[in-house]
């Protein structure tokens, strides 16, 4: 057991999966990663490689992932912005590797401090064409070290790229963290080009120039994609058996809301956490199922509303979703989140946890 | 060199297959008649064969009229996005050094979209051969402004002639990487008429060659004649290259330092796989380090604590040792700091979370214990502790006091004391003896046996040892005042 940062934790966690590439572009708040990389890649007899520019990174895990290497890289809101072409490429030509995002404050420079913006960009999708990727959201240290190092068995095998969608108070804490076996044997790669005979037929390409074939190509990638969502939707689920009241958040704020429920079932409030691990496939089952039992949802983001949208698509208006968001580096705080918790007191109109007078207004996205 | 130019090359496929429902059997190519591209596919493929280098070689061919190139080199073919084919050919090479890795660029994807890739990968001296077609135009998107595009000459971005004023004029790419000191081989040639074709294909073989050799980076800007967009036809073309194009781009070598690098033989690292957790720093610690505290039964102990103060007064250090203190005593704990231009700037702060559960919230937003290293700190962070909470702050640089009266304030000299020590740098530690001592979540000693963990400069241990000690003494003076 360790004392880690959850930057540093990634590392860990890559090059115990076998990861001996690593291709970045300092950003606060993902630096740590490129600089621990800088130190541990090399000890293992792996690459390391501060690159030109993101764009540069991200190509690099392009041609890494084409010769077969498990590759990666990690950057935070901005330089993910410009790494959205490659990532479009590389869903394209079916090439695994995994990418890091520690999310900071937008639109813009925004500022360093930590958000959940990145949602969109990330999980929707922000590169062109019609392509997902698998996208993981730790929230603790331990999970930072445990879905980077599963993250490469999931790029490998869908070969498409994964992502471990995080934000910067989940990249900058420390927490004790234990860490996994190391990977001996990784999968072959018979696809991927090198300096072998037996490759020279092999292509790493996007390009299907005939519209029947493009076609077939991008129905076998959601046939793909089918499967991760029927195999690899992951959920926390934290006191729902008897919640009336739904808590949705991912990272940081579903630590938050842990000590919401935690705090809101010590005065009886039926109050549960459903925590996404994988924000694509997003549970949208479980949302489902929940819908029929909860009197309303509350989905709580640093953000101005993202995954509730994929909430609310899960609930399909049988039972009303509510939405709190902060942003700017601002996290929602337990007290912020109790406040808006039912029932008031029919007679007062007040909070029984907070005393407080009226609802905080939430902010409906 | 003495073979049969009219024979095509092995590792050039017999069929051109693009479009198999429309040509079916087609053997051309889909180059227009008179291009340049296949004289350089013939240079390439003939040096492979000469040197049998077939299945070494992986080919990335960029976005523009070469992005077929995989129909074309029966090898290993990797397309990359328009611009970024040095930077893939980074990655390729690194990943396999033994290969042969060719990147095949026109003019627009090397040196307009790709221009930062292209600059970093040359002056990183990348072992790699990158051809570079130089037509002075966009080809495949239909006859634009090329970076390369000379002066005057209209194209359908500028129909009435590129401009120095509106678009600067054309970028000399071997002039350019010349002034880099990672390339070794940097030569442009043209292809108008025999002996400079001559001339272009040893350029070709000699970047391989270098390759072969595992010289180092090398570069050949190739004068190509396009005339579909330059709307000639094909004889006229390569005139134009003669009299005009090598007027703005002269011939020859502009970089050449292949002598002074020898020969070696590039090899792949080997994977390593042992000893993992020695190289990464990972071995378990907590062995030989024992939970032994105690607690009361059915009082859950536990701590939300801040700690702020000045950058450079170790607050990141000090609620990080009590972190790792607390992990060894067999806590839950987390901490979480201020990072970013606030370090940088002055103040300092980190959320400290000691707990026997689980825990849930890293944030401290309420604290039970506030150690205040500065004033500043002490005015922010103050209102957030929980009444009947602890204040402990820095006596040395808060004279005044705290004013709260809801609140155990609790006055440590830690300055001080640290100077007292002759070790400014300790009141962190002298503040986390006094911590120790009022909180009681772990003892003394153990909080001393934790250092080794967290404080790097094993010369200092001693130091902070007494450091911790002294702030535990005062704390515990101060506890038996009150007591009597």
């Amino acid at each position: 057991m360790k004392l880690m940062k959850g930057n540093d934790a990634v590392v860990r966690g890559a090059i115990l999966a076998g990861c001996r590439a690593y291709y970045g572009y300092p950003i606060t708040p993902a630096s740590e990663i490129a600089e621990s990389s800088a130190i541990y890649f090399p000890r293992v007899g792996g690459t390391f490689l501060q690159a030109e520019s993101e764009i540069g990174a991200i190509n690099m895990c392009y041609g890494a992932a084409s010769a077969g290497q498990r590759v990666m890289t990690a950057s935070s809101g901005p330089g993910i912005s410009l790494m959205q072409e490659a990532l479009s490429y590389a869903a394209g030509a079916e090439l695994p590797f995994v990418l890091v995002d520690i999310m900071r404050a937008g639109p813009g420079l925004g500022n360093i401090a930590p958000e959940q913006a990145d949602y969109f960009q990330v999980v929707k999708g922000g590169g062109h064409g019609s392509y997902r990727m698998l996208t993981l959201a730790p929230a603790s240290v331990q999970e930072m070290c445990d879905l980077t190092f599963e993250a490469f068995d999931l790029a490998d095998r869908y070969r498409n790229p994964v992502v471990v969608l995080a934000d910067a108070f989940i990249g900058q804490m420390m927490e004790q963290v234990e860490f996994p076996e190391a990977r001996h044997e990784l999968p072959e790669k018979p696809w991927a080009v090198g300096p072998e005979a037996e490759r020279r037929d092999n292509l790493i390409s996007s390009i299907y120039l005939e519209p029947d074939d493009l076609e077939a190509h991008i129905r076998k990638l959601y046939a793909k994609y089918a499967v991760m969502e029927r195999e690899e939707v992951r959920y926390e689920s934290y006191l729902l058996d008897d919640a009336e009241q739904v808590l949705v958040g991912y990272g940081i704020v579903a630590r938050v809301l842990k000590t919401v429920v935690d705090d809101a079932r010590r005065k009886g409030i039926k109050v549960g956490l459903l925590r996404p691990i994988t924000l694509w496939p997003f549970p949208t089952q479980a949302v489902a199922a929940l819908a029929k039992q909860a009197r309303e949802f509350l989905v709580v983001e640093a953000s101005m509303g993202q995954m509730v949208e994929d909430v609310r698509l899960a609930v399909s208006g049988r039972v009303p979703v509510r939405f709190h968001g902060r942003v700017g580096g601002n996290v929602p705080t337990v007290r912020e989140v109790l406040n808006l918790l039912l029932p008031h007191d029919a007679g007062t109109g007040a909070n029984p946890i907070t005393g407080s007078k009226a609802p905080e207004e939430a902010i409906h996205g | 060199m003495a073979r049969d130019t009219f024979t095509k090359a092995e590792c050039l496929y017999d069929r051109y297959v693009r479009k198999t429902k429309v040509e079916p059997d087609q053997v051309s190519t889909h180059y227009c008649p008179g291009c340049g591209h296949g004289n350089v596919h013939k240079f390439v493929a003939e040096t492979i064969d000469e040197m049998g280098l077939q299945d070494r070689t992986i080919f990335i061919s960029p976005v523009g009229c070469s992005v077929f190139g995989y129909y074309y080199f029966h090898l290993s073919n990797v397309q990359a996005a328009h611009g970024r084919a040095p930077a893939v050919a980074t990655a390729l090479k690194r990943a396999h050094p033994n290969s042969i890795v060719i990147s095949y660029q026109g003019d627009g994807d090397l040196a307009g979209i790709g221009g930062n890739e292209m600059l970093h990968a040359a002056n990183r001296g990348e072992p790699v051969t990158m051809i570079f077609i130089n037509n002075a135009i966009y080809g495949m998107t239909g006859g634009q402004m090329a970076p390369t595009t000379l002066l005057g000459m209209k194209t359908a971005t500028t129909p009435a002639g590129r401009t120095a004023r509106n678009e600067g004029g054309p970028i000399r790419v071997v002039e350019l990487l010349s002034k880099l000191d990672g390339p070794v081989y940097l030569e442009r040639v043209a292809l108008t008429d025999a002996k400079q074709i001559y001339r272009a294909r040893a350029a070709v073989r000699k970047a391989i060659q270098n390759q072969v050799e595992n010289r180092g980076f090398s570069l050949v800007e190739i004068l190509a004649p396009c005339p579909t967009g330059w709307k000639m036809d094909p004889v006229d073309a390569r005139h134009w290259i003669e009299e005009t194009m090598m007027q703005v781009f002269p011939l020859g070598v502009t970089c050449d330092r292949t002598k002074e690098i020898a020969p070696s033989e590039a090899k792949p690292v080997p994977f390593v796989h042992t000893d993992l957790r020695a190289l990464l720093d990972i071995e378990d610690e907590s062995e030989g380090f024992a939970p032994n505290r105690t607690h009361s039964e059915g009082v859950e102990r536990g701590v939300r604590l801040k700690v702020a103060g000045f950058g450079g007064q170790g607050i990141l250090l000090l609620g990080q040792g009590l972190a790792e203190c607390g992990m060894g005593d067999g806590y839950e704990v987390s901490w979480l700091p201020s990072y970013g231009p606030e370090m940088r700037g002055g103040t300092a702060h980190c959320h400290v979370r000691i707990s026997e559960r689980p825990i849930g919230s890293p944030l401290v937003a309420e604290s039970d214990v506030l150690i205040a290293m500065n004033r500043p700190s002490l005015e922010r962070f103050l209102p957030d502790l929980v009444p009947g909470g602890t204040v402990l702050y820095d006596s040395s640089l808060i004279p005044d006091g705290v004013a709260r009266s809801d609140v155990r304030a609790v006055a440590i000299p830690a300055t001080q004391i640290a100077n007292e020590l002759g070790s400014p740098r300790t009141a962190n530690m002298v503040m986390a003896g006094a911590f120790a001592r009022a909180t009681e979540l772990f003892t003394v000693d153990h909080l001393k046996a934790s250092l080794p963990r967290f404080v790097k400069a094993k010369a200092t241990l001693a130091v902070n040892e007494t450091a911790i000690d002294r702030g535990a003494a005062h704390m515990e003076k101060l506890l038996e005042t009150v007591m009597t």
